[in-house]
């Protein structure tokens, strides 16, 4: 019965071995951290406009990577509400942090980044941030700096 | 008029097939507990289809993950983005190569090797025989077989990605010198758990119960003599493979589309 | 001696078609209870086909099978899987599970059926293989195994459980003179001693009738002639006598269905 025991531990040893595969997988080469899986609790934000911002798009603080886009849909006033999930390893953000979407480099995805503020008490789970920045629409910045160039030029053309 | 009948008699034939496949694939899985009562029986089929499988799997893995470092640097580097060359050989691993060509190898190794057994069963009659000794084949003979086969293709998917993504850094940051540090702080940066490993695992489980469903079921199907079970051996490759690159092209375009 | 008083098996206008051929139009046959019965026919006729519609394998057109006074196609897979509990067919292949040994197919239905302990069950399969004179066997894999010897040890597993009836597939074709000698005695001596009806369809008619109580000649989709062993060889019937004893020609010709001759031979070959 010897032949069995070693076909088991083969088939024990396979199945451990694609298991550890997998937790490799998710840790090593995914951004996966055991404690965004528990413990993560919920802002929300409202923008006028998100630009190009997606669910699942980083949320950073100082740069370094808090928490993910999780829900984004539209109030009754027409403003964006993005709903977003925060890391439990970050528990003491400020309440009265900002939100603004950014662009990684230049022309990459867009994502939120938190400017901590300076009041005492923390956000908590289905708190909302209230400063918040939109994202920059290319579009209005052109026109914006056209106008301004109009605007400069037209006086000197006496 | 003959042509057309004759289409038409083929079309139909296809259907009834594709019919009794279903019907056959919900008795197997209505007898799927035996994995419980009769573990060891299972078992031993994931031996035979998993770990024997092992072999063309881990190599495949590691040649796949060496090339991919290979191309990948020269491609990246005409646009300066070599350092991410990690994220490339990841993402393509996680997101496709791993999960089909794994099922593609699965299928050309276990599923002809499932067809093939049940096939003679049937076409020596011990699938009959065991009918008349009153033992159900179906939850006998397949449901083992079935059951083990789609367990361990995740398993294998995973090794296979595993394997190559240190197949391309062999490569990259072993061979050519590519950064090791950036190697991985972009590939980490840039591969996200839920959206490429898990799909990527979505997809081997979803492969891996098509691939067996049609190797048992051809088994099961054939015409009982050794040219019946040729015939179902090769049908089994072809069919499995088309369907895994089928089945690729339609996950990918719902997991990683535009929602 | 009448097969219909005590029928263990009753078959009542059995129909049955294959494609677009009938392979049994009005057949009806009664097994007796404790006795061998020899089913005959020439190649073709259908016999294994009867025996699978006897284990429920395969559905009749119409007409009806009864075995124990169970209505076999009505019955629903529990039933039916009872029923073949208590039934036994032996394959003209032997049917052996490849990949177990001699002594594990023998275990394998009492394993199946039974929460047996092993030791008992180890004292069956001995049991079982010495009725068939391979106990020292028991080791050997179904490859190994001669054609009478893997048909021995379908044998034994086929009346591993004590059915109460036994069916055989054309047991004794293909088999040398000894292992043919070793089928037919074993068919008789364990159909007395433990009690069975057997089944035994073949085309061997010497075989068959030294060792048959009964005997049913089938072709052309029914029963031609029936009666004990004795009352056959005696029969008027052109039919039965070239069957019987093997005549080249007669009811069923020598020569496959062809124009005349002389045409065929002078009009050239076919366009």
């Amino acid at each position: 019965m010897t032949g069995n025991r070693w076909l088991e531990l083969g088939v024990g040893l396979f199945v451990v071995g694609g298991l550890a595969a997998l937790a490799v997988l998710a840790f090593k080469v995914g951004n996966l951290t055991s404690v965004e899986i528990a413990d993560g609790y919920r802002v929300i934000a409202r923008f006028d406009n998100i630009g190009q911002l997606k669910v699942k798009a980083p949320v950073t603080l100082a740069g370094v990577r808090v928490g993910r886009v999780t829900h984004i849909e539209m109030d009754d006033n027409f403003y964006a509400v993005v709903t977003m999930t925060l890391s439990g390893h970050h528990k003491n953000i400020p309440k009265d942090t900002g939100a603004s979407i950014r662009t990684a480099g230049l022309l990459g995805e867009q994502y939120i980044a938190l400017e901590p503020g300076g009041e005492e008490e923390v956000l908590k789970d289905g708190d909302e941030i209230t400063l918040t920045q939109s994202a920059l629409v290319l579009e209005k910045l052109i026109s914006q700096f056209l106008y301004s160039k109009a605007e400069g030029a037209t006086p000197g053309k006496k | 008029m003959s042509g057309v009948r004759r289409l038409g008699r083929w079309m139909l034939g296809r259907i009834m097939r594709l019919g009794r496949a279903a019907v056959f694939i919900a008795e197997v899985l209505a007898g799927a507990g035996i994995v419980l009562t009769r573990f060891r029986l299972f078992v031993q089929q994931l031996h035979a289809v998993g770990v024997l499988t092992l072999v063309i799997i881990l190599v495949s893995g590691l040649f796949v993950g060496m090339v991919l470092g290979l191309q990948g640097y020269y491609t990246l580097v005409d646009f300066g983005a070599e350092s991410s060359l990690g994220l490339l050989v990841a993402l393509s691993l996680t997101r496709e190569l791993g999960p089909v060509i794994t099922g593609l190898l699965f299928a050309g190794r276990a599923g002809s090797a499932l067809t093939a057994e049940i096939g003679l069963m049937k076409a020596t009659e011990q699938l009959a025989g065991m009918e008349m000794m009153a033992v159900n084949p179906v939850s006998r003979v397949v449901a083992p077989r079935f059951i083990a086969g789609w367990f361990a293709m995740p398993l294998l998917a995973a090794l296979f990605t595993a394997v190559g993504v240190w197949g391309g850094h062999l490569v990259g940051v072993g061979l050519i010198g590519v950064d090791e540090g950036l190697f991985w702080s972009r590939m980490q940066s840039g591969v996200d758990f839920y959206d490429d490993i898990v799909n990527g695992v979505i997809k081997s489980i979803v492969f891996g119960f098509v691939v067996t469903w049609i190797a048992v079921f051809e088994g099961y199907d054939c015409v009982p003599t050794s040219e019946g079970v040729a015939r179902a051996t090769t049908r089994t490759v072809v069919n499995s493979s088309l369907a895994v690159l089928g089945l690729d092209f339609i996950l990918t375009s719902l997991m990683f589309g535009e929602i | 001696m009448n097969p219909a008083d005590n029928a263990l098996v009753e078959i009542r206008d059995l129909s049955f078609r294959r494609g677009e051929r009938a392979v049994f139009d009005g057949l009806s046959l009664d097994i007796p209870r404790g006795k061998v019965t020899a089913i005959l026919g020439s190649s073709g006729t259908g016999k294994t086909t009867l025996l699978n519609l006897i284990g429920g394998r395969l559905k009749p057109a119409a007409g009806q099978v009864r075995v124990d006074g169970l209505s076999v196609p009505g019955l629903r897979t529990k039933a039916l899987y009872a029923l073949r509990k208590r039934m036994g067919l032996l394959f003209q292949s032997g049917a052996l599970l490849t990949d177990l040994s001699v002594f594990e197919n023998v275990a394998f239905p009492i394993r199946e059926h039974t929460r047996l302990p092993e030791a008992i069950v180890h004292h069956l399969v001995l049991l079982k293989l010495e009725l068939v004179g391979l106990r020292g066997a028991r080791g050997l894999m179904p490859a190994q195994l001669s054609g009478g010897m893997a048909r021995r040890v379908a044998l034994a597993r086929a009346i591993a459980l004590d059915p109460m009836m036994v069916m055989y597939d054309e047991p004794f074709t293909g088999l040398d003179p000894i292992s043919k000698g070793v089928i037919v005695k074993l068919i008789r001596e364990l159909n007395d001693a433990l009690g069975m009806t057997s089944v035994v369809v073949s085309h061997d008619v010497a075989e068959a009738c030294d060792i048959a109580d009964y005997v049913y000649l089938v072709g052309d989709g029914r029963v031609i002639a029936q009666g004990t062993p004795e009352a056959m060889a005696r029969s008027e019937s052109s039919q039965v006598r070239q069957f019987m004893n093997g005549l080249p020609d007669g009811p069923v010709p020598f020569h496959y269905p062809a124009p005349g001759y002389a045409d065929d031979l002078l009009g050239g070959p076919a366009p």
